[in-house]
Order: structure tokens, then sequence, then C-alpha cells
């Protein structure tokens, strides 16, 4: 099985990356993009029965710092 | 005195480290990342600075698991001293030993210059050699050394003079212009300036060595 993990700052943090990639869409005259946030995507292969309960500890203790980030789950077939 | 410095895969001013350690006239003993266990007695153990595991996944994440961080943390945990520059810094904020955290540059670009640090506080053994108010000049070398921490851990840092270090001139967006915080029994010190690279006549400047003295002169028995 699979689970596909999102991880973003959380509002309120600033993020430099996607501020240079708002600047430079707006340079190549990409007019009205007003935010870009850039975050990760993690794919887990996982034993079956894994539960969601397991994926958001490893969330917690890895995959994110919830200082600054924040994460979602997407438990798959 | 004892210190023990941690190399992980991608430490790179972990022997700078040692030197200043020994030049201040402690004994050294290096730990590699897979030991389980610090060497009897240590006092201080020192996590250098470099790209702990490619910086893979965030800086620091990678190391702050490794067998010998959980015996770092015991250290810390029973009153130990410990000291992280840089990528340290970066450990032990993932550790969970110092609040916040470590984003990347607000310019996007890795600074490698020296910069002017004032010393906001002389009330720990790290920073006792100086005076508050003291301007030093100490190196940077980093990617991700722009300081975060939500309102109320700012606050209460402040609050409690935790703060060691601030950035005379703001190189990374640091919050605050922290470039170093202590942890709240003031034995943890954890900052992006590499006070190790500033330690001897040959580096061109020997502004960092104070807190090295004051560490051989300063540390009460864990």
């Amino acid at each position: 099985m699979k689970a596909r993990v999102h991880v973003m700052l959380k509002n309120g943090v600033l993020d430099p990356q996607g501020e240079a990639v708002r600047h430079a869409l707006g340079a190549m005259g990409f007019d009205g993009v007003e935010g870009v946030r850039q975050g990760k995507v993690i794919d887990l292969e996982l034993a079956e029965g894994t539960t969601e309960a397991q994926v958001a500890e490893m969330c917690e203790k890895l995959l994110a710092n919830t200082v600054i980030e924040s994460y979602k789950i997407e438990m798959g077939a | 005195m004892k210190a023990a410095v941690v190399t992980f895969p991608g430490s790179n001013a972990d022997r700078d480290l040692a030197v200043s350690f020994r030049d201040a006239g402690f004994d050294v003993t290096m730990v590699w990342h897979k030991d389980a266990a610090l060497p009897e007695g240590v006092d201080i153990v020192g996590i250098p600075g470099g790209f702990s595991f490619g910086d893979y996944l965030r800086c620091g994440a990678i190391a702050a698991q490794s067998p010998i961080t959980r015996a770092v943390k015991e250290h810390a945990d029973r009153g130990g001293y410990v000291l992280g520059v840089c990528n340290g810094f970066q450990v032990l904020t993932e550790t969970g030993l110092l609040p916040g955290a470590l984003l990347r540059n607000s310019g996007l670009k890795f600074i490698c210059r020296t910069v002017g640090l004032k010393v906001e506080t002389s009330a720990s053994v790290f920073t006792e050699g100086y005076n508050a108010g003291d301007v030093i000049d100490i190196p940077i070398a980093h990617h991700d050394g722009n300081y975060f921490a939500d309102a109320e851990t700012l606050e209460q840092l402040k609050a409690e003079d935790r703060i060691a270090f601030t950035y005379t001139d703001n190189p990374n967006g640091s919050l605050g212009d922290i470039a170093g915080i202590l942890s709240a029994n003031r034995r943890v010190l954890g900052m992006m300036p590499h006070p190790e690279r500033a330690a001897d006549t040959g580096h061109g400047g020997t502004d960092g060595a104070a807190l090295f003295r004051a560490l051989a002169g300063g540390l009460t028995l864990a």
C-alpha cells in the first residue's frame, strides 16, 4: 500500500523560495500571480495494514518539522 | 575538563571545533554518529557545522535521529553542556533541545563572510567572557540560518534573557536579528556563526576564543 504526505510551510512562515518563484513568474509575464508557496510531496511504500496513525507519527517525528510545517496525509490503495 | 565533538556524515567543522576546545585546555574526544553513548565524564558536547546527511529532508533532521544524538539529549537532560554551531544549531532545534527552527536565508543565497555580532547577555558560561553589548566579529557560512519561532516563543526568549547573540546587520532574515540562543537552564547554546573560525591569529580574528576560554574556566560538573 501507499501513502502520500504533503508538507507545507505553515501560514505566517515566510517562504523565500516561493517568493522567488512568484517574482520569476511575474518577470516572465504571468500577471496576477499573487502568492506562491512551495512544499514537498513524500510518497511512502508501506507494508499492508499500516495505519494512518502510524504515518502521522512518522510525520510528527521526522517528515515534517511541526514548528514551521504542516502536513496532510493521503492514504492510498 | 572533558569535551566530546560529534562527527556526522557530512560534518566539516568538527576538527576545527575540536582544536578550539583543545586550545582552551579541554581534553577532547571525537565521537561518531553511530556511537550510542558519550565517553565517561564528558562535561560538554560540541555539535559541529557542516552538512550532516547532505541536508536531506531538512537541515539537521536526519542527524537529530542518530544514536549519538539520543545520548546528547540525555546528557543535556541531566544538566550537561552542549554547544551547537551552524548545522549543530539546526540539529539542536530539530531535537527540540532549543526552540524554533532555521529557515532558508531570506535572500536565498549561501552567505560566507564575517559579520558583526552583538553579545546580548553575558549571563551564561558561553558568553561570560564578553560584556553584554560587546560587538564581536565572527564568520558565518550558511544557507539556512534564518531563525524563526512563533511570537510566544520569541517573547519568552526575550523575557528569560536567552538570546545570546544578535546580528548587527541581519544577513539572513532572522527573526529579531537572532544569531544564537540559550536553553532554559542556560547550558545549551546554539548559534549560526562559527566562533571556532575566529579563535586563532591565523584565522584573521580571535573574537571567538573568549567563548572557549570562558567554557574551560566556568563549567560546573553536570
